[in-house]
Formats: structure tokens, sequence, C-alpha cells
């Protein structure tokens, strides 16, 4: 069976695919039929990738020894890439999380996506989607990686813009594809420099070249080919400076938002420094980068979310927050706690995302939190996931993210103390902005009368998730499981009770200031609003970052653009019809000694006979004084 | 019988048109099913060729000679290998889709459609031709439909079709008065009198023999240089493509950026670098920085473009920059690359015409601020541009990524941080791509457009067809690369040896 698993495992993007291409050609106006050829595909990959870990457990596949299987994808003089299957513990572990999340939000958009006109092209969406995704985490080389890391940035594009009817989501999805754009030129540049100078960018034979290079040239090439790489990532996972697309993204409907922008592809980031980790932790000073990096980017996040009122954008700087989470702990050099709050933090975010979509659905898409308010007894099932949700992501044990959480910080405190110290005030904050989330939203004045209610396709992921959500972190410590998160580290590390026991009084501490703000009213969110005047205004408005960014695109795209074309008319046109015009003004001028009047004529051709008399005679003089003197 | 398949498939349009001539003008739907099965069949007999043509063999296939003016030196001489297997194959694609693109042209059809062949016909014959008069004779033959065409059935916008005609035709044909020059002194000089011939074959070998001197190949590649670089739209002699490509009516447009731009690139290879590889070595530097030019220079300009023609037009102007680079880099895997990106480009800016074709055909607007939403009312066409636009942007399963990363790659093994600039065309690219395509498909729907209908019957033939290929050679790339790269690969000793020759740099290095 496992071995069947493994042997299969190109099966796992392959049906999705299939899916796509059945739905799309001949079933996209059949809703039910097409949802369920989704979701029978999404169970297919999901149950592969779990045999395929159970098969990874048995056969004892680790990172140093992966099972490949490869096809020639071009072959040509001096260049030839495969396309394959690369399952080790990592890939193994995104596939399972990818296909979980996938099948849960498949059958979430069951009931969410209801009476939607685009449903069957929706579902012919996600799967293409879930298709490029899982090819993406099985990839065995930076080539085939980058194939499907564009695939699903076009699945992005298309699903942000899914309701393209409206300005704001066409425009949101023109954004998301033109600045990860942005990422992927520095990732391409990188790429092909590697191949350049290793001549191959497999990731197997470039580990094996690897220690041999360093040895003999150093890191110095190697460090910029680094960044270049790395700028991939700060576009796909929405780091600063590349991170305005993500809250845009939310545009689309809240489960893609949950799958795409929450739990997978923005994650694809942080897995691809993870996939070529062997590069990355040979370079510590671009290490010290992404740490910094990424630890600013969870702080700045963090600190606009705080001031957000649409729920879903709320959600979307925590995503950009976490994610700089994941990236500070690649960078402070741990994998394995990078790798544990990636799962976790799928399987609360989605949970959370996915919350906030009922949520909204049951109140005619309202999505301004302030707008919503005592929906506690109206939504029992949706309050108590997403509680947990909240309780999860804030970091109070024993849920999900007080452990990965724990990990990242205990780690960063182990390298640098700054980062440390950010990373837990982040945390607080975190704790602080979910928490107003969840009492500005569940408590408070009741402000809709009438609540559609969620149905049980919408009830029971939401219901998976929050299991998932509180148990997945403490199934870190128990078992084998342990063992296989942390990728060949013999012995999960110790948790730091000091670290734990800060990091859980600040979050109670942050959701206590939470509870006495927005539902004691001790003191006014207004109030401290206007106290905060600036501080506040900078942070409501992102820092302006985006009127920042469109002024440098007024000015060095749409600017320069008028400039050139102005060179192209004016200059080099310009030339072109000068050119033409003078063939034409020449001629006139010529034409006109085309009078017809035989006495112009032979006017004409008396001068000629003149001047030639003239210049001989001048000419022939000149000769024989030359000839006279011996000048000859 | 394989012999002569290559002059049946030059045929085939041929004995289309003098049918054509006996049918009287009224019978449209005959002239067009004419029309039609002529370039069905060349198509169906190209991809028999495509398919049997021997890859590890490489080499020209498919031969036929027959000596004819033997005085002069020149034969009726075609052949295909695996660079001019895939232009062929390029062209026949194209003009079959052109011909149902062109389904709904009522005014005199039957011209129309004689002059599309005959153009169809003169492509072919540029491509496949083993002897240099065959050629040259083929290439006159595709300018006069063409400016035809543009004056009577083309659109006058921004610049009236006969200026758009005109222009066109002028620069073509002062480009290929310097390509003559070039050609006649080559044929002079390469054999002694008594031997001349216009092989291209046999001058090819010419340069190994000594009779063409360094200095003579410098200047004579120059003046190809000038014939091909323009009809290719090198940057700066680019101008007349998007004002041409906007008067021509959507068929000449589709001919025109999908296979009559490649005559240049295919020109460059076949004659400027393999008959006069040292003048190709010496020009090589000033290719590339005036590709670049065509890189971002004109993708810049497309950003702003309110026409969506002119868009499509300075795309295919950015794109050949592509085409530029991977020529002067010199080496087997750019010039693969270049010649895929070929094929690439010819296929999607085709589809794009067509698409295009059909919008204006519809609803009278090209501008591109008062086309919105198109998606509502014909989903089928948004399905047609979002696939041309993805080529565009280099989306990975789509045909346009691997020949470009196959340009970047070769280019970057000699000019690496030329390679980077070459690279952020990718984002220049998605930006103009992306901008069109938000603004004509989506959006609030334009209760204007609710009449008008989806394209459908013979319209979808062109969508079909192209996309199928944008999306197989998209995901077998291989079946592309494979065969240009049987023909390019052996030449890596060719190539090599170049290594030796000067090229400009080395001249500007003596004068500083």
């Amino acid at each position: 069976m496992e071995l069947f698993a493994l042997n299969h495992a190109w099966l796992i993007p392959l049906v999705p695919a299939a899916a796509f291409i059945i739905i799309g050609l001949f079933f996209k106006e059949f809703h039910q039929l097409s949802a369920g050829i989704a979701v029978l595909a999404g169970t297919f990959s999901f149950i592969m990738s779990a045999a395929v870990v159970m098969a990874v457990l048995d056969a004892g596949i680790s990172v140093e020894m992966p099972f490949i299987q490869k096809i020639q994808w071009i072959k040509i003089a001096g260049m030839h890439f495969s396309m394959g299957v690369m399952i080790d513990p990592l890939s193994a572990m995104m596939l399972v999380v990818v296909s979980l999340v996938a099948l849960l939000v498949e059958i979430y958009s069951i009931g969410y996506m209801k009476g939607d006109k685009g449903y069957g092209r929706f579902f012919a969406y996600i799967s293409l989607f879930s298709a490029s995704m899982l090819g993406l985490n099985i990839a065995v080389n930076f080539l085939q990686m980058y194939v499907f890391w564009e695939l699903v940035g076009l699945c992005s594009y298309l699903l942000i813009g899914f309701y393209y009817y409206r300005i704001s989501a066409r425009e949101a999805a023109k954004k998301a594809f033109i600045t990860t754009r942005i990422g992927d030129f520095g990732l391409l540049i990188g790429i092909l420099s590697l191949q350049m100078v290793f001549g191959t960018v497999d990731f197997m034979e470039l580990r094996h070249i690897l220690p041999v290079y360093i040895a003999a040239n150093g890191t110095g090439l190697l460090t910029i080919i680094g960044i270049l790489l790395f700028i991939g990532p700060i576009g796909k996972s929405g780091q600063f400076p590349l991170h305005v697309w993500l809250p845009d993204a939310m545009e689309g409907p809240a489960p893609v938002s949950a799958l795409i922008h929450a739990a997978t592809m923005v994650v694809a980031g942080v897995y691809l420094v993870a996939r070529s980790y062997f590069l990355f932790a040979q370079l510590p000073e671009l290490l010290h980068l992404i740490a910094w990096l990424g630890a600013f980017t969870a702080f700045f996040a963090a600190s606009i979310a705080i001031t957000q009122r649409e729920i879903k954008r709320i959600l979307a700087y925590s995503t950009i927050s976490q994610l700089g989470y994941m990236m500070m702990a690649l960078g402070v050099g741990s994998l394995t706690a990078s790798m544990f709050h990636l799962l976790t933090h799928a399987f609360f975010k989605s949970l959370l995302f996915l919350g906030a979509g009922a949520v909204m659905h049951a109140i005619n898409e309202e999505a301004d939190i302030f707008k919503m308010g005592g929906l506690r007894k109206k939504m029992p099932l949706v309050f108590v996931t997403m509680t947990i949700g909240v309780l999860a992501i804030s970091g109070l044990p024993p849920f999900a993210g007080f452990f990965s959480k724990d990990e990242i910080l205990a780690a960063a405190a182990a390298v640098s103390m700054p980062l440390y110290i950010i990373g837990t005030i982040t945390a607080f904050m975190t704790a602080f902005y979910m928490a107003r989330l969840l009492f500005v939203v569940f408590w408070g004045k009741e402000q809709h009368g009438h609540v559609h209610k969620t149905s049980y396709f919408m009830q029971i992921p939401l219901a998976v998730l929050s299991i998932l959500a509180a148990f997945a972190g403490a199934a870190g410590y128990v078992g084998g499981f342990g063992d296989w998160v942390r990728f060949g580290e013999a012995m999960p590390e110790h948790m730091n009770i000091g670290l734990a026991g800060i990091s859980t009084a600040l979050s109670v501490a942050a959701i206590a200031l939470a509870w006495h703000i927005y539902v004691s009213k001790k003191y006014l969110s207004d109030i401290i609003a206007q106290k905060m005047g600036f501080i506040y205004t900078v942070s409501f408005n992102k820092y302006y970052i985006d009127e920042f960014y469109a002024i440098l695109c007024r000015i060095f795209i749409d600017g320069i653009g008028k400039i050139m074309y102005f060179i192209d008319l004016y200059i080099i046109d310009g030339i072109v019809n000068t050119m033409a015009a003078l063939t034409v003004y020449c001629s006139r001028i010529f034409s006109k000694l085309q009078t017809g009047q035989i006495q112009t004529y032979v006017a004409i051709f008396f001068c000629g006979v003149i001047i030639l008399l003239v210049y001989t005679i001048v000419f022939f003089t000149k000769i024989n004084e030359l000839a006279a003197g011996g000048g000859f | 019988m394989t012999d002569s398949l290559l002059s049946m498939i030059l045929l085939a349009p041929i004995v289309a048109v003098v049918l054509l001539l006996f049918i009287p003008p009224t019978a449209k739907k005959s002239i067009k099913l004419i029309a039609a099965m002529a370039t069905g069949i060349s198509l169906l007999m190209t991809i028999y060729v495509y398919i049997n043509y021997d890859n590890n063999l490489g080499g020209m296939q498919f031969m036929q000679s027959i000596p004819w003016i033997s005085d002069l030196g020149v034969a009726y001489t075609v052949g295909v290998d695996g660079i001019s297997l895939p232009m062929l194959f390029l062209t026949n694609i194209i003009g079959f889709a052109a011909v149902f693109s062109s389904w709904n042209i009522n005014e005199r059809p039957k011209e129309f459609f004689i002059l599309l062949l005959i153009l169809l016909t003169g492509v072919m014959g540029t491509f496949i031709a083993g002897d240099l008069f065959i050629f040259l004779l083929c290439y006159e033959l595709v300018v006069i439909p063409i400016y035809i065409m543009v004056i009577i059935w083309g659109s006058t916008k921004r610049v009236s079709k006969e200026y758009a005609g005109m222009k066109l035709t002028i620069y073509l044909l002062i480009g290929s008065a310097f390509m003559l020059v070039g050609i006649v002194a080559l044929y002079l000089q390469a054999f002694p009198a008594g031997m001349r011939t216009f092989s291209i074959a046999a001058l090819s070998q010419a340069h190994l023999l000594g009779t063409l001197s360094q200095s003579f190949q410098i200047i004579v590649f120059l003046l190809l240089l000038i014939g091909f670089g323009t009809l290719l739209s090198m940057f700066p002699f680019h101008t007349w493509s998007p004002d041409g490509y906007a008067g021509a009516p959507t068929a000449v447009s589709m001919i025109h950026a999908g296979v009559l731009k490649k005559i240049g690139g295919y020109g460059l290879i076949r004659l400027g670098l393999l008959v006069l590889p040292a003048g190709a070595k010496f020009w090589a530097p000033i290719i590339i920085v005036l590709a670049l030019g065509n890189v971002i220079y004109a993708a810049y300009v497309a950003i702003v473009q309110k026409d969506l023609k002119y868009v499509i037009g300075y795309s295919s102007v950015s794109h050949m920059g592509y085409v530029l680079l991977g020529f002067a880099a010199l080496n087997t895997i750019s010039l693969t690359g270049a010649i895929a990106n070929m094929v690439a480009h010819g296929i999607m800016s085709a589809l794009f015409f067509a698409m295009i074709g059909y919008v204006y055909e519809k609803t009278h607007k090209r501008s591109i601020d008062k086309l919105r939403g198109l998606a509502h009312q014909m989903p089928r066409i948004a399905v047609g541009f979002m696939l041309a636009g993805m080529s565009s942007v280099g989306l990975p399963g789509l045909i346009g990524f691997m020949p470009e990363y196959t340009i970047f790659l070769g280019l970057f093994k000699v000019y690496p941080f030329l390679a980077i600039i070459a690279v952020s065309g990718i984002v220049f690219t998605a930006i103009y791509i992306l901008r069109v395509l938000q603004k004509i498909l989506f959006g609030p729907r334009n209760y204007g457009f609710d009449a008008i209908p989806d394209a459908k019957g013979p319209e979808m033939v062109p969508l079909f067809v192209l996309g199928s290929v944008l999306i197989l050679f998209g995901i077998f790339p291989q079946l592309l690369l494979g065969m240009i790269n049987g023909t390019i690969a052996p030449l890596q000793s060719f190539l090599q040896a170049l290594n030796n020759e000067p090229s400009l740099l080395v001249v500007w290095g003596g004068i500083w």
C-alpha cells in the first residue's frame, strides 16, 4: 500500500487537474455536478496524501533521502529539465495540509457559493488551484517550482477577480498579479543564475554540489543569488514591501481567502525557502536579513490590523503578520518552528476566514465589524469555532498557535534578543486585535434582527478545522508525529517554560484589555483613537504605502510611458515622416522642371552646355599648367 | 511522394486561387469554403511533415530540387529543417485561422481571399526556399497583396488606412532594397564566375572557402540587418508596425504580426548567421542594445496606448526584442529560444488580433476606454483574450514561457547584466497586458452590448485552433524545442569558432 501511494503520488495533483478540465469543458453549467467532481477529486488527493504520509513514516524517508520520481520535460543541448515527484517529510506535510484545507474549503463552498451564477467556474478554478499548489509541493527542481508558482499565481488572479463585474475586484486581481510578478522577476533571475553557476536547478543535485562549491569559492556570489531567489517569496508571501496586494485580495470570495490567501498559496514563499534551506542555511548574512524582514513585517502588519474595520482585512493583515513570523523563524535557523507554525496557521487562519465568511453570509455581506455586533447567540457554532480560532492565534495553551508561536519565539530568543522582543510585542498585538474582532462581532448590541442560517456544508468544515486548530499543536508533542514535523531533528526542543509563561501572560493581558475597551466599555475606543490621533490615522491608512506606490506608478510607469510615446510619435516617427515629406517636396520641385514647354527645355539645355564648356576649359587649363610645371 | 510534399503544400493555395478566378464574386460561401479547404489541406500536409520530420537526423529533409535558370545558378529548391519547419507550421496554422477570422468579410470577398492566398503562398515560399532567388521572389510576392489589402479592407482610426498601408509598404520595400544589395553582393563574391549559385546550402559553405573576407561579411551583414531588422521591427525601425497593424484588416494583422515579421528573424539566422558568421558576430553587441530598446521601450509605449490594436502592435515590437536577443547571444540555447519564441509570439499575436477583430466587428469599438465588461456578453472571446494575454505574459503551461526562459538562459551565459534588464520585461508585459484585459473584459455589465452575440460557428475556429496550439506547446514544449534543437545543436562547434572573431566591442576598445 505504501509503495503504491508513493509510486502514484503524481496522481495527487493530476486528479484535480483532470477535474478542472472536465468541469471547465463540460459541466460548468451543472452546479451540483461540478461541485461533486471537485469534491471527489479533492477527497482523492487528500486520501492519497494521507497514504503518502503513512508511507513516509513507514519507509523512514527523510529530507536527506527523499523518494524521487521524474520524467524528462525538456532536453535540448546544454539545458534539460525534469518534472517529477519528490516526497520527503517536508513535502508530505505540505501535501496533507494543502489537500485537507482544499477539501474542507470545497465542501464549505458548496454551501457558501450557492446561488452564484459562476458556481461551476468557481469549482473549476479551485480544482486548478489545488492541482497547481500540490504540483508546487512535490517539485523536484526550481523550474518545476517556478512553473507551478506562476500557475497558483494565475489561479489567485482568477479567483480574486472572481466577481469580475466589480471594479474593485478586477483592480485587486490586477494588483495582485503585478505585485507578485515583481517578486517573480527576482526569483526567475535567481533561478537563471543558479543554472548558470551550477548547471542544474535540481534540488538534490544542488544539495550535493553546494558544499563543494562553497569550499572552493566561498559564499559571495551565492548570497546574491539567495537574495534574488528570496525576492520571489517576498512577493508571494506578502512580506514588506510587496505586501500591498494581499489585503486587496480579500475581494475574492471568503473560501478563496481561506484557501489561497491564508492557508496555502501565500505560504508558498515560506515553503520555497524551506525547500531550498540547504542553500539558505549556508548564507548567514541572508538569514539575518530574512529574520529581520520577517520580524518587521510581523510587527508592521499587526500595527495596521489593530485599526482596520473590515473583518477580512483584519484577517489579511494578520496573515501577513503570521507569515512574517514564519520568515523570522526561518531566518533564525529554525526550519522546524517555521513549518510547525505553517501547519497550525493553515488550520486556524482558514478557520477564521471561513468563520468570517459565514458571518458575512448571514448578514448580507456586511464587512464592517462595527456593524455586526451581538451575533453570539444567533450563530452559536460559528461563535464557538471562531473563538477557538482566536484563542489559537493568540497563542493561549492548549491551542495550536501556542506551541508553534512559542517555538518561534524561543528560537528567536536563542539568536537575538531584539528579534524576540519584537516577536513578543507582535504576539501581544495579535492577541489584542483578534480579541477585538471577536468581541466586536459577537458581543455588544445586536444590529441584525434576521440572520441567515448557516448551511451544514459550511458548518462541518468549521467544526473539523476548529478541532484541528485546537489540537494540532499539542499533537506536535506526542508520539511519532513530533519527530515527523521536526524533520529529522532527533528530539523536540524542550519547551522554554519561562518564555511560554511570558507570552501566555501577555496574551491574556491583551485579551483582557480588549474586553475592557470593547465589551465593558471602560475605555471608549473612540476616545483612544482620538487621543492617539496621528498614530491612529497613519495605521488606519496603512502607513499610506498604497498611495505612495500609486505615485511611484504614475511617475515611473505612466509618466515614462508617455515620454516614450512622445519620442515615438514625434522623434522617431517624426524623422520618418519628415523624410517622406522631404521626398514629396523634392519631387514637387523637380516636377516643376517638367513644364512641357520646349522653350524651357532648350533654355536649360543651353545653360547646361555653357556650364560644361566653362568647366572643361577651366579644368584643362589647370591640367596643362600642372603638366607644364612638372606637376605630374 | 514525400519529395514533392512541400511543393504540394505550396501549390494548394495557388490551385485555390486559380479556382477562385472562375467563381462568380457573388458566390461568397463557396469562395470562403475553397479558401478554407486550401489552407486546411496545406495545414494537414504540414502537420504530416512535422510529425515525420526526424529530429535526431536534423538537417534539411523533404528536399526537392529542380534546376531552373542554370546559367545563373538558380534552382527551384525546397526543403525544411528545424528552423524552417516550425515557421512553415506557424504560417499554415495562422493562415487557416485567418481565413476563418475573415469569414464575415462581405466587401469583395473574392479579391480578398485571392490576395490572402497569394500572400500565404509567398510567406510559405520564403520559409521553405533552399534557393536565395526563390526566397527573394517569394518575399516580394508578399509585399504587394498586403498593400492592397490594407488600403481596401483596412480601417482608419488614429492614422488613415492609406497612410498605414503606404508606410508599411514603403518601409518594407526600403528595407528589402538594402537586403537586395547585400544579397547580390553576396552572390557575386561567394563563388567565382561560372560557379555562381543562389543555393543557400552552398552559400553557407562559402565562408569556409575564404572567399568572403571578414570586412565583406561585416558590410553585407549590416545591409541584411537593416533589411531584416526593419521587417522584424527592430528599434528604431519599428514605427511601421503599430500603425500598419492598426490600419490593416484582421487577417492581415494576424499574418503580418504572426508570420511575416518572422521572416526577418528567420532571414537573420538563415542568411545572416549561417552565411555571414563573422558579420553576425561583429554586429551582435549593437543588436543586443537595440533589442533591449525593443523590449523595454516598446513595452513602455504599449502601457500608455488607448487603442487595442496599438497595444498589441507595440507588444509585438517588444516581443521581437526577445527574438533579437536570442539571436545576438549567439549560442545554441539562445538561438533555439529565439526560433521557438517566433513561433510562440506568432500564435499568440494572431489569436490576439483575431479576437480584437471580432470585438471591433461586433462593437465597432477598439478604444480601451470605451470597451468594458466584454466577459458578460462574450465569454468565449474573453477566453481567447485571456489565453493570448497570459501566454504573452509568459505564464508557464502556455506557449510563451519556455522560449522566453530559453532565451534568458542563453543570454545570461554571455551578458548577465543585460539579461537582467531583459528579464525585467516580464513585469512590464504583465502591466500592459493586464491593464488591457482588466479594462475590456471585466467590470460592470455594459448594457449597450447586450444584443451582441458571442463568437460562434466558423468564428470559433481561430480560437480553437490557435488556443489548442498555445496549450499543447505550452504543456509539451519539447515538441517545439526538440525539433529546433535538432538543427541548432550541431551548430555548436560553428558557434564556438565565432569566439575568435572580433566584435564591435573589440573595435571600440581599440579606438579608446
